[in-house]
């Protein structure tokens, strides 16, 4: 009988689990990435979002956001505390935090660092009893077969100090690291460009003097290297000098680009052979956060384990309205992180990753991305059974609007669509931009291709912001009417009669009779008859306007769009922060992508919106910010430079026994708040997961009623004569 | 024999110089170094000085061709081209544009590729020419009509949808797989089953349809009737003479390909999550990694050219009457 029973729980027992046996009862975190593994883990060249959940729990910037508050607030992570900028005049005198801004010449944070936060274990800080640094110097032939950061036994830590942090600054600046976000605060931090172009000059000789050889150039000492707008007054205090006012400087000391890097971290992967064995920031981290890489497969699996040197940190007891009723204050005042383990798997198909996720393999589908959970909400919405299933396993689809815009922009530049050379083409420009954006209907562009799972704007400030208003006072009334405090946009009536203003009544260019012919910049590859541009073709066709698609794929795109070439185009951007300013100066003119290179894709000018943009630009969030920014949204709701399109709706897919979950594209460092119940999992796992056998048998049975027909054919026709038995010829034997 | 496999291989390196010029012409066509530098730095704010940085970095700031700037010979070698595609012919593959080393990454994703390539070509050839035998063995029965429709069946779905198919089926329904994913060890067996399985289903229709036609034309040769005449038995017939004459257009198929089973394959790696070097080669062509891209192409080139010579050698093994001219 117990031989029966430990055969039937044999037969019963999951045996479709992609992990080693047992995993599942691992307070270890199982989730996926897609495509490929993160590019860039160095802190000063992170910037794409599929790394954020690597860098953000390893790397600790000075400040974060608090995890469940929303609108988002920023608190310290291994600063102290929170500090307000001083503010100096041009003659260095200090002025009070009510100065005016533009008698701001200099504004100085003095941010105090908590003692005593270590780093991770690491061979770049092992040291011998004598004192000397075990790996440093290491040779190639003693790097053979180390590819991994746990090939090297010997590991050691010391204390977080604000040097770190001066370091990781001043590597931001050097030729050998190609970070993306240098160009933009070396125009804030004080002498941080002269500094860049020294260490350009500095590394040019440099390779000078290993030139013709086929050795490196040495490693690059920053600690000797310094500029004075950065400095590291003592251990644990940092002095940071921003030119004039500018108070979206604290938003970047939450981003992994101002995280600390000890310089014997630096120095370890310099080594020779170092990168040759995928040995380097990029691949194996070195930080103070709560998590560690410990396993590194490229382009198949990446392990995050506890960090045992980690100080901990309270779990948060206060959130937003409702955040209580979702169980998510539960975990008040516990120490994070509560996962020993986290496991990235790649997934590269979509089929896969929800089937896994299904199963219970997957914990969460993607830690980055809400892609999974809007498609689930979209399932759940289009079948009963769907919906019924996803009730039944307990699966739970949080959503959230994130702080990301998707607009369709119209080329300044362009003499149909632009800004226009005279006064009256400016403003017929401006009347066939406002009709086209009254014809084209993005509620229904949400519908179809967002699955609903959007919101349309009606200016380029996303909701959570200072700045965002909420309708009906917010409603772009250039293109809605408001009726009953919703927004209705405006008939195709009102749409034709602007046309016919802009000089083509009907679609017809007034003066010719040629039908108005208007070219479309996609980035979707060769495809130019995909269903969003068909859509895209029936909302021009409302106005009698041909729609020319130009396809393209996104590097072309990108190239035309360096060049100002391009007619009409959608692009999206995402916030890095959340300050109306990180989608104002999107519109901004010294950011026009033509000639400057910035990020002003419309390359859109208004000197009224720009002189606005540089005084809310320099002021603290407040009141007087607030008005700015809706005379600059009224500017631009008139000129049109934009349809403002929409901002995406992300869901978050968790299975029942992940807590603490909260989507935000903006609280990167999330995963160190999630708690998993593993018994409840492994439960779970074994009640959905219960192998199938009985086709086995059957398709045995079919075989063999296939092969044994075969079979007998097989042996008669052995046995078969030349001629039937009793037809054999006279005088032959019988 | 040693004389034409010198020939041969000298070829060899001469269709491998020009499918290395070929790559590079036809990725530098279509992308340009500023490109791969915006692509790889990716995100938002890429600047022309992170641009530049990323370029000199990885020596893409150099001339493509021709460095009129450089004296003597460097106007030649300080160029992307010399310097890029010269080490390959020494079979240096050198560091990925993202940083990594190919060697190494080719080293460590030769072993899944093979595990799963191995199996689908072994037990895919065995399936297709037993079927294909017991179809001319059962030749003009029903048996072999229903097997022949069978095949043209098999041959005209396509190889996504047994993909697709099968871990709807065994990984979904029947949960006796996983749906993807690899481990080292013996746990491999189950993240192999299912893709070996999908690889020998999708070419048994075209292959076996294919040694059907081969079996046939030669089971109506003189030979065979005298094989059949001197009393051998239709197995003997089959197994022992028409097989091994038949084998000729085999093992140009097979034989020039066993190579090539080092190179992976693109799609079932990709959906089941194998780590091999076919989906190393997806992922570079997505991330648009020159030099990874021609590392591949190069060692697929030189494989293949192998490949043919050894077909070539197998040829004198299976019919005697072939000789090296």
């Amino acid at each position: 009988m117990a031989v029966l029973l430990a055969g039937c729980d044999l037969i019963d027992r999951p045996i479709n689990s992609p992990y080693r046996a047992g995993a599942e009862a691992d307070n270890t975190l199982h989730t996926a990435f897609t495509q490929r593994s993160p590019r860039y883990l160095d802190p000063a060249r992170s910037y794409s979002s599929d790394e954020t959940p690597y860098t953000y729990n390893i790397y600790e910037p000075l400040y974060s956001y608090h995890y469940l508050k929303r609108p988002y607030e920023l608190i310290a992570k291994t600063a102290q505390s929170l500090v307000e900028p001083v503010f100096l005049s041009e003659s260095g005198e200090v002025l009070p935090n009510t100065a005016e801004p533009s008698l701001v010449h200099e504004s100085v944070y003095e941010i105090k660092i908590q003692p005593g936060i270590l780093y991770q274990p690491h061979p770049a800080f092992a040291k011998t009893p004598a004192g000397s640094e075990v790996y440093y110097p290491i040779t190639p032939e003693q790097l053979k077969g180390r590819h991994a950061i746990t090939d090297f036994p010997e590991t050691g830590t010391r204390e977080l100090t604000a040097h770190d942090y001066v370091y990781g600054l001043r590597r931001l600046a050097s030729p050998r690291v190609a970070s993306p976000i240098y160009s933009t605060l070396a125009q804030h931090v004080v002498g941080f460009a002269q500094y860049g172009e020294q260490l350009r000059e500095l590394e040019t000789e440099l390779r000078q003097t290993v030139a013709g050889t086929d050795q490196e150039p040495p490693w690059l000492d920053l600690r000797e290297l310094g500029f004075e707008g950065v400095q590291a007054i003592d251990d644990h205090t940092l002095r940071i000098r921003v030119r004039g006012s500018y108070p979206q400087f604290k938003y970047w000391l939450a981003m992994t680009f101002t995280a600390p890097i000890p310089w014997e971290a630096d120095r370890f992967y310099s080594q020779p052979g170092m990168a040759a064995n995928d040995l380097s920031l990029n691949t194996w981290p070195v930080g103070t956060g709560p998590f560690m890489m410990v396993e590194s497969l490229q382009n198949r699996r990446h392990v995050l384990a506890r960090n045992p040197n980690f100080r901990g940190e309270p779990y948060p007891c206060e959130g937003e309205p409702g955040d209580r009723q979702r169980g998510l204050l539960d975990d008040c005042g516990k120490m994070t992180p509560f996962i020993d383990r986290m496991v990235f798997n790649i997934e590269k198909e979509s089929i896969p990753l929800q089937g896994k996720f299904m199963q219970g393999y997957y914990d969460l589908p993607q830690a980055n991305r809400g892609d999974v959970g809007v498609a689930m909400l979209v399932a759940a919405g289009d079948s009963s059974e769907k919906a019924a299933l996803f009730a039944e396993r307990g699966i739970q689809l949080p959503t959230t609007v994130e702080a990301t815009i998707f607009y369709f922009g119209f080329n300044w530049l362009d003499p149909v669509v632009g800004q226009g050379d005279t006064p009256e083409q400016q403003e017929k420009n401006r009347k066939l931009r406002q009709a086209i954006s009254i014809a084209f209907n993005w509620e229904e562009y949400i519908a179809i291709f967002q699955q609903s799972q959007g919101q349309p704007a009606f200016g380029p400030v996303p909701p959570g912001i200072l700045g965002y208003q909420e309708p009906p006072e917010g409603i772009n009334r250039l293109v809605y009417d408001v009726v009953d405090d919703q927004a209705r946009r405006k008939s195709l009536a009102v749409a034709r009669e602007l046309l016919a203003q802009a000089g083509y009544p009907n679609g017809r260019d007034a003066e010719t009779g040629a039908p108005l012919v208007l070219y479309f910049d996609s980035a979707a590859g060769a495809n130019a008859s995909s269903p969003v541009l068909d859509w895209m073709r029936r909302q021009f066709s409302h106005l009698n306007i041909q729609l020319d698609i130009r396809a393209t794929d996104y590097n072309r795109f990108q190239e035309k769009m360096s060049r100002g070439v391009a007619q009409m185009f959608m692009w999206g951007w995402i916030a890095d922060y959340p300050d109306a300013e990180n989608f104002l100066f999107l519109l901004y003119g010294k950011q026009v992508k033509a000639e400057r290179g910035g990020e002003n894709a419309a390359n859109y000018v208004n000197a009224e919106y720009d002189a606005l943009f540089e005084k809310m630009r320099d002021l603290p969030d407040g009141p007087e910010k607030a008005a700015i920014i809706d005379q600059m949204i009224a500017i631009v709701q008139h000129d049109a430079p934009w349809m403002f399109g929409f901002f995406p709706r992300s869901a978050g897919a968790y299975q029942q026994w992940v807590h603490n979950a909260k989507p935000s594209a903006m609280v990167r460092n999330g995963l160190q708040y999630l708690r998993i119940d593993s018994e409840l999992r492994a439960q779970k796992i074994a009640q959905w997961n219960r192998p199938v056998w009985w086709p086995l048998p059957v398709l045995l049975v079919v075989l063999v009623l296939l092969i044994w027909p075969a079979w007998r054919m097989l042996k008669l026709q052995q046995r078969r004569t030349a001629l039937p038995p009793g037809q054999a010829r006279d005088g032959e034997p019988r | 024999m040693i004389g034409y496999i010198l020939r041969r291989l000298m070829y060899g390196v001469l269709i491998l110089i020009g499918v290395n010029l070929l790559t590079f012409v036809l990725f530098f066509a279509v992308n340009t170094p500023d490109d791969m530098a915006r692509l790889a730095i990716g995100g938002q704010r890429v600047s022309a000085d992170a641009i530049e940085k990323w370029k000199v970095e990885r020596g893409y700031d150099k001339p493509l061709w021709v460095n009129a700037q450089a004296a003597g010979s460097e106007k030649l070698t300080d160029t992307i081209f010399f310097q890029r595609s010269v080490p390959l012919l020494r079979f240096d593959f050198g560091m990925s544009d993202n940083g990594r080393d190919i060697g190494w990454e080719i080293r460590e994703r030769m072993g899944p590729s093979l595990a799963l390539a191995i199996p689908s070509f072994v037990l895919g050839i065995l399936a297709s020419i037993s079927f294909a035998l017991l179809l001319v063995f059962f030749r003009t029965t029903p048996l072999d009509f229903w097997g022949v429709v069978l095949c043209v069946l098999l041959l005209s779905i396509s190889g996504l949808f047994y993909i697709i198919a099968g871990q709807w089926l065994f990984a979904k329904v029947l949960r006796l797989v996983p749906y993807s994913g690899f481990i080292g060890g013996l746990d491999m067996v189950k993240f192999l089953a299912l893709p070996v399985l999908v690889a020998v289903i999708s070419r048994l229709g075209p292959e076996s349809r294919f040694y059907r036609s081969l079996f046939l034309e030669e089971i109506s040769k003189d030979y065979v009737r005298t094989a059949r005449a001197k009393g051998l038995g239709e197995r003997v017939v089959l197994f022992k003479h028409v097989l091994r004459n038949a084998m000729l257009p085999i093992l140009t198929g097979t034989v020039s390909a066993l190579p090539l089973l080092f190179m992976g394959s693109l799609i079932a790696e990709s959906f089941f999550g194998i780590p091999g070097l076919g989906s190393y080669t997806i992922d570079a062509i997505n991330a648009q990694d020159f030099s990874v891209v021609r590392a591949m192409v190069f060692l697929g080139a030189s494989l293949y050219i192998v490949g043919l010579i050894l077909a070539d050698i197998s040829y004198t093994l299976a019919d005697p009457r072939v000789r090296f001219e």
